[in-house]
Order: C-alpha cells, then sequence, then structure tokens
C-alpha cells in the first residue's frame, strides 16, 4: 500500500485533481483545448481514497470522466494536459484524447458500461495467471442503465472475479436525474448477483479511504467480486457549461460537500496554503510545457 | 475424408495442445453437446480449466475475452449464430478494434471470435443471416472466412496463436459437413495458391481449357456453389472462368488496391462476376467492383454481383431458397456478361 494515509498527503492528491480540472475548464475557453473534457471537481475522495489502497500491478478501469481516477493512479498532469491538447507528448500521443487513456494498468473509455465486461474478463485473466492484481472499475451512476453492466455483473459473480466495482453516484447523468433514469437501488442491483456492495454518502476522503480500505482487504483475503457504492457530488458541468441545475443547488453543494474544504481542516493553514501554492505550480509548469509540446 | 467441422475442431484442439494461455467461452460449450454446430466438441473434456461455458450473454462473453486478451491471453470466444453478433457489435466497434490504435500501440487484444452464419438450414430471418459485412471495414478488425480449398483449422489455429489483431472468424454453416478438398478431389483444376499476409487465396481454372473470359469471386460456402457454376459454364456453355477465392476479407490491401490475385486474373479475363450470400447492396462484392474499376478502368468489360436478395430470410425452404444465391443465378449473371 502507498504511504497515503496521512493527511497531508491526501490533501495533496485531492488539490492536484481539483486544480488540474479547474485548469481545463478555464483554459477551454481559450481554444487551449480540442474537443471535450468531463471533469471530476467534487468527486475527488473517491479517487484518492480508493486507488490509494492499489498494490503495484493492480488494474484500473475508468469511464469518460477519468482524469481524477487517472491522477489519482498516478499518473501524469503534463501527459494528461497534452493528451487534451492533442500533443505528441500525450499520454495516448494526442489519438485517445480526454476519455481515452492508457498507461501502465490503466484504462479508460468513453462508452458507459463498455468496459464492465472487459474489465472483468482483465480480473478472470488475472486469476488465471495467479498474479494477485486485482480489478478497480469506476463506473457512474449512468452506466447503470447499460444492460452489459448487469451481463457482467453475473458473470464476475458465477467465475469469481477479483474486481471492485467503484459506484460514483453523483445524482445526475449528464443533465437526467438519477430519479428520472434508475428504478429500484444501486446496492440491490448487485446483491441480486451475491456480490456484497457497501454504501457511503460522504465526500471526506478519510472516509473514502476506510471504506475503500474494507473492501480491498476482503477482496485480497476472499478473491471474488465486490461492490462500493460512493454517493457523491459533481459540482461541474457534465462536460463544459452544459449543467442544467439550479446554480443556488450547485451552490449548496459546494458549500457542503466540497471534499478539499472538508479535508483542509484537518491540515494547520500554513501546512495547506504552502501545499496549494506548490500544486499550483506544479500544475502550471505541468501546462505549459504541454503548452509547448509538439503536435503529433 | 476430413469435413470442415473435423478440421476446425483439430485446429482448436491443436491450439490449447500448443498455447495454455488459449482459452474458449461460448454458450452450451460443454461435452458431450459440445457447442450448438459441435465446432468445440471435446475441447471441455480435456482442458476443463480453460473452456468456459458461459451465460446467454454476447456482449459480456466478448467483452470478458477483450479483457482476458488485453492482459495477455489468447482468448477464443464462440458466438452461437452470427445472427447474435449485433448483441455484441459495441464491444467490437467501440472497445475491441479501438484500444490497439487510440491507446497510441500500447495494447493489445488478439482475441478471436468464431460465428457460423448463413442460411439454408430453414431457420428463419433471425438464424440465417451473412453478417459479415456489418464489420467489414472496421478498422482494426481482421475478417476471415475458411472454405474448402485449405484447412480451416489450420486457418483458425495460426488466427489464435499468431495474430495480435481482433478476429471475427466467419464459419458458414452448410460448410461444416462439407470435405476439405485435397489434390485429388481438384484434380481437374489448375489450383494457384498465394497469401493475404497470412490468410490463402485461391485461383482456380479447368485444366486444358483456354483463356479466361470471365473471373468469379466467393468467399466461404458460396465458393463452393461458384466452383460448380465454374465447371458447368464451361461444359454446358462453353465459357472458360477463373476463380478467385480469398480467405480473408478485410483488411483490404491499402489505398483502394485490388487483392494481387484478383487484379492478375482480372488482367486475363476483363469481366468480374462476384457472388456472396449477404444482401446486394453495399457488401463485400461491391468493394471488389469498385476497386476492379478503379484499377482496370476500361479494360474492365462487365461486373455483376449476385447475392442475396434484400428481404429477411424466410423459413420456408422454397422461399428460402428464392432468396439466396444459387449456382444457377451464377450461371446465368456469367452468361448475361459474355
Amino acid at each position: 500500500m502507498r504511504a497515503m494515509s496521512d493527511d497531508a498527503a491526501l490533501y495533496k492528491q485531492l488539490a492536484t485533481i481539483r486544480h488540474f480540472e479547474q485548469t481545463v475548464l478555464d483554459a477551454f475557453p481559450k481554444g487551449a483545448f480540442y474537443g471535450t473534457t468531463h471533469t471530476y471537481i467534487g468527486q475527488e475522495a473517491n479517487a484518492v481514497g480508493v486507488l490509494a489502497h492499489l498494490h503495484e500491478g493492480d488494474i484500473v478501469f475508468s469511464n469518460h470522466r477519468c482524469h481524477g481516477h487517472f491522477l489519482a493512479y498516478g499518473g501524469d498532469a503534463r501527459g494528461l494536459f497534452a493528451e487534451l491538447m492533442g500533443k505528441a507528448t500525450g499520454v495516448c500521443g494526442g489519438i485517445g484524447g480526454s476519455q481515452h487513456l492508457h498507461w501502465k494498468d490503466f484504462y479508460s473509455n468513453g462508452v458507459l458500461g463498455s468496459t464492465a465486461p472487459i474489465a472483468v474478463g482483465a480480473a478472470l485473466a488475472e486469476k488465471r495467471k495467479g498474479s494477485q492484481a486485482i480489478v478497480v472499475l469506476f463506473l457512474g451512476d449512468g452506466a447503470m442503465g447499460e444492460g452489459v453492466v448487469y451481463e457482467s455483473l453475473n458473470i464476475a459473480s458465477l467465475w469469481g472475479a477479483p474486481i471492485l466495482f467503484v459506484v460514483e453516484n453523483n445524482h445526475i447523468a449528464q443533465t437526467t436525474p438519477t430519479e428520472l433514469a434508475m428504478a429500484g437501488s444501486l446496492a440491490s442491483r448487485f446483491m441480486a448477483f451475491n456480490i456484497p456492495a457497501a454504501e457511503l454518502d460522504s465526500s471526506d476522503v478519510r472516509q473514502t479511504y476506510t471504506a475503500a480500505a474494507h473492501e480491498f482487504a476482503n477482496l485480497r483475503s476472499a478473491p471474488g467480486p465486490r461492490a462500493l457504492i460512493l454517493h457523491t457530488a459533481r459540482f461541474g458541468p457534465h462536460s463544459k457549461g452544459d449543467d442544467t441545475r439550479d446554480p443556488a443547488a450547485i451552490e449548496e453543494l459546494r458549500a457542503t460537500r466540497d471534499p478539499l474544504a472538508i479535508h483542509a481542516t484537518r491540515l494547520d493553514a500554513a501546512e495547506r496554503t504552502a501545499i496549494d501554492a506548490e500544486i499550483h505550480s506544479t500544475i502550471a509548469a505541468a501546462y505549459a510545457q504541454a503548452e509547448a509540446d509538439p503536435l503529433p | 475424408m476430413t469435413s470442415v467441422l473435423e478440421s476446425l475442431n483439430r485446429g482448436l484442439h491443436a491450439a490449447f495442445a500448443e498455447d495454455e494461455r488459449v482459452y474458449l467461452i461460448g454458450e452450451d460449450l460443454l461435452d458431450p453437446y459440445g457447442g450448438a454446430f459441435k465446432v468445440s466438441r471435446g475441447l471441455s473434456t480435456q482442458y476443463p480449466d480453460r473452456v468456459w461455458t458461459s451465460p446467454v450473454s454476447e456482449a459480456a462473453i466478448v467483452g470478458v475475452g477483450a479483457g482476458m486478451a488485453l492482459r495477455g491471453l489468447r482468448p477464443v470466444v464462440e458466438l452461437m449464430f452470427g445472427d447474435f453478433s449485433t448483441l455484441m457489435a459495441d464491444q467490437l466497434i467501440n472497445s475491441i478494434t479501438k484500444f490497439p490504435a487510440m491507446y497510441n500501440g500500447a495494447a493489445k487484444v488478439p482475441v478471436v471470435i468464431r460465428t457460423p452464419m448463413g442460411g439454408r438450414r430453414g431457420y428463419g430471418p433471425t438464424h440465417s443471416q451473412t453478417l459479415e459485412k456489418l464489420y467489414l471495414g472496421v478498422p482494426g478488425l481482421r475478417v476471415l472466412a475458411p472454405n474448402t480449398l485449405s484447412d480451416p483449422g489450420e486457418l483458425l489455429k495460426r488466427a489464435i496463436l499468431e495474430q495480435d489483431d481482433p478476429v471475427l472468424f466467419v464459419e458458414n454453416k452448410v460448410l461444416y459437413p462439407k470435405a476439405v478438398q485435397t489434390a485429388e478431389t481438384l484434380k481437374d483444376f489448375e489450383v494457384e495458391q498465394t497469401q493475404t499476409e497470412f490468410a490463402p487465396v485461391h485461383t482456380l481454372r479447368l485444366k486444358g481449357t483456354p483463356a479466361p473470359v470471365l473471373t468469379l469471386s466467393a468467399y466461404g460456402y458460396i465458393a463452393e456453389l461458384t466452383r460448380e457454376a465454374l465447371t458447368r459454364l464451361a461444359f454446358e456453355h462453353e465459357i472458360f472462368c477463373e476463380l478467385v477465392v480469398p480467405t480473408q476479407l478485410a483488411p483490404l490491401p491499402a489505398n483502394g488496391a485490388l487483392e494481387p490475385a484478383l487484379l492478375a486474373s482480372l488482367e486475363r479475363s476483363g469481366r468480374l462476376l462476384t457472388a456472396e450470400e449477404g444482401t446486394f447492396s453495399l457488401g463485400w462484392g461491391a468493394e471488389q467492383l469498385a476497386r476492379a474499376a478503379q484499377h482496370l478502368g476500361n479494360r474492365l468489360q462487365a461486373v455483376r454481383r449476385v447475392a442475396a436478395a434484400e428481404q429477411p430470410i424466410p423459413a420456408a425452404r422454397n422461399l428460402e431458397d428464392a432468396a439466396l444465391p444459387s449456382v444457377e443465378d451464377i450461371i446465368s449473371a456469367a452468361r448475361e456478361m459474355v
């Protein structure tokens, strides 16, 4: 396990994702990027708390909203900026763009739910190879509308795939509130396939960290699928400039569910200021480097 | 004699014996059943750990195969009917064939998806189609269709063991009981074998006949019908043809080039008739004809396609026969061309 349990290290990761994503949103209208993006602002405690438990060789499958997962996995900010800018130094040489990343054992794809059987297959392959590696698959509430997800849960359970399904329920799929798209409960979807499902409604990284620690410990001692449902809040638009929610509701979320604000109270002010300054300068340098990088 | 079915079954057994990274996933695979068409018979007995009979979940089993391939195994996924390939199309088009390129060459997905296609069994509109044309032209996908002219099992084994690309392996279901040809059974023909990458291309002409006036081209089971048409055209109508039979349907040569064996034959004959069991428009034959037109220009004297009618395939035998291309269809199209 990485030495991520101390509060400063966790804060540093949260701030890295936040500042990266804010830079993306700020720079997009200036024409710095081409294409689209889906930012992770508000959900940072999920990626940071979950992926802190990875071992070398563990595998992550992510979705369209993958920047936070990628950075928490250890991905390089310059490479990610460059990928979004369509530069040769990008994570995938500018071919993948924002939603399609692969580095080491991290994979993302932009078709919701399509990663589910592939992640299950990867988990089964590692099991057959005897590697001890486990797979973490991030899904959102929106992906739960895709049938292939349920085919995959069934197979994961039947064949004992060592995989942790992490559902980030941000209560909105693009512009559609979850209550207009989902009948029944998230947990019962997993339990119907005999997959144990834990739930947490928190934006506190200590809590996501602890909940994930429990899941990883269980998964490593008794390999088989498990689910961790994280109720969370998306502060930004689905993509960019396409948020149809009441601004007051978003302000309320920002005031009560901000992972950085919640966790910052555990740091002394000077330490926090120092970390913020460091992250600002790291991200600014990564952006400048990516900007200067050549086209593919 | 070895049937196509036996040859494919041997090819699978050989791949399993040679490489322990080979797995098979699909519906109803377990012995004594051995898969709906018995191609997988014996494997679950001999390799119980590596043959996984699955739920009826085409998208997920293809995706599981993709994930295994991504992590270094060499899975084969059996789809019970090619008609069901629509259920896994997203996996094929948006994941399996995308990963190698969109991850900038850093990922390989060597999965082989095997599936029977085709009619003439009375299975009706949703179990009789020839749908591979939907997947021709998907970048990064290799589509192979065996025939009786060379060992289908060898082609399958090489696709499993040697190919790093995803492969869609299309087996016409009427082909299964047919005999794999030998030098003896082909003794009336002059046979030339060339290769498209590792996949064979056969050019056939009747021994001792005059220069060809028409090139026929077909793949899979329709190549059988076309070979019969070639013989009858010679003996009954004195129309002398060559037949070019590819096994790799995609990718085709870059920049719109013709398959070299087909180009060579067209240089001799100046006329091209394609035959396929897929529907008529926007299909495999149309692509061959377009390439022929581009490369031969006004040296191309006539082109024509024989294909399935553009309608669902009926269950009733006489209606099904009428909807699918026959030897007579090929002969009459050929006669109109020369």
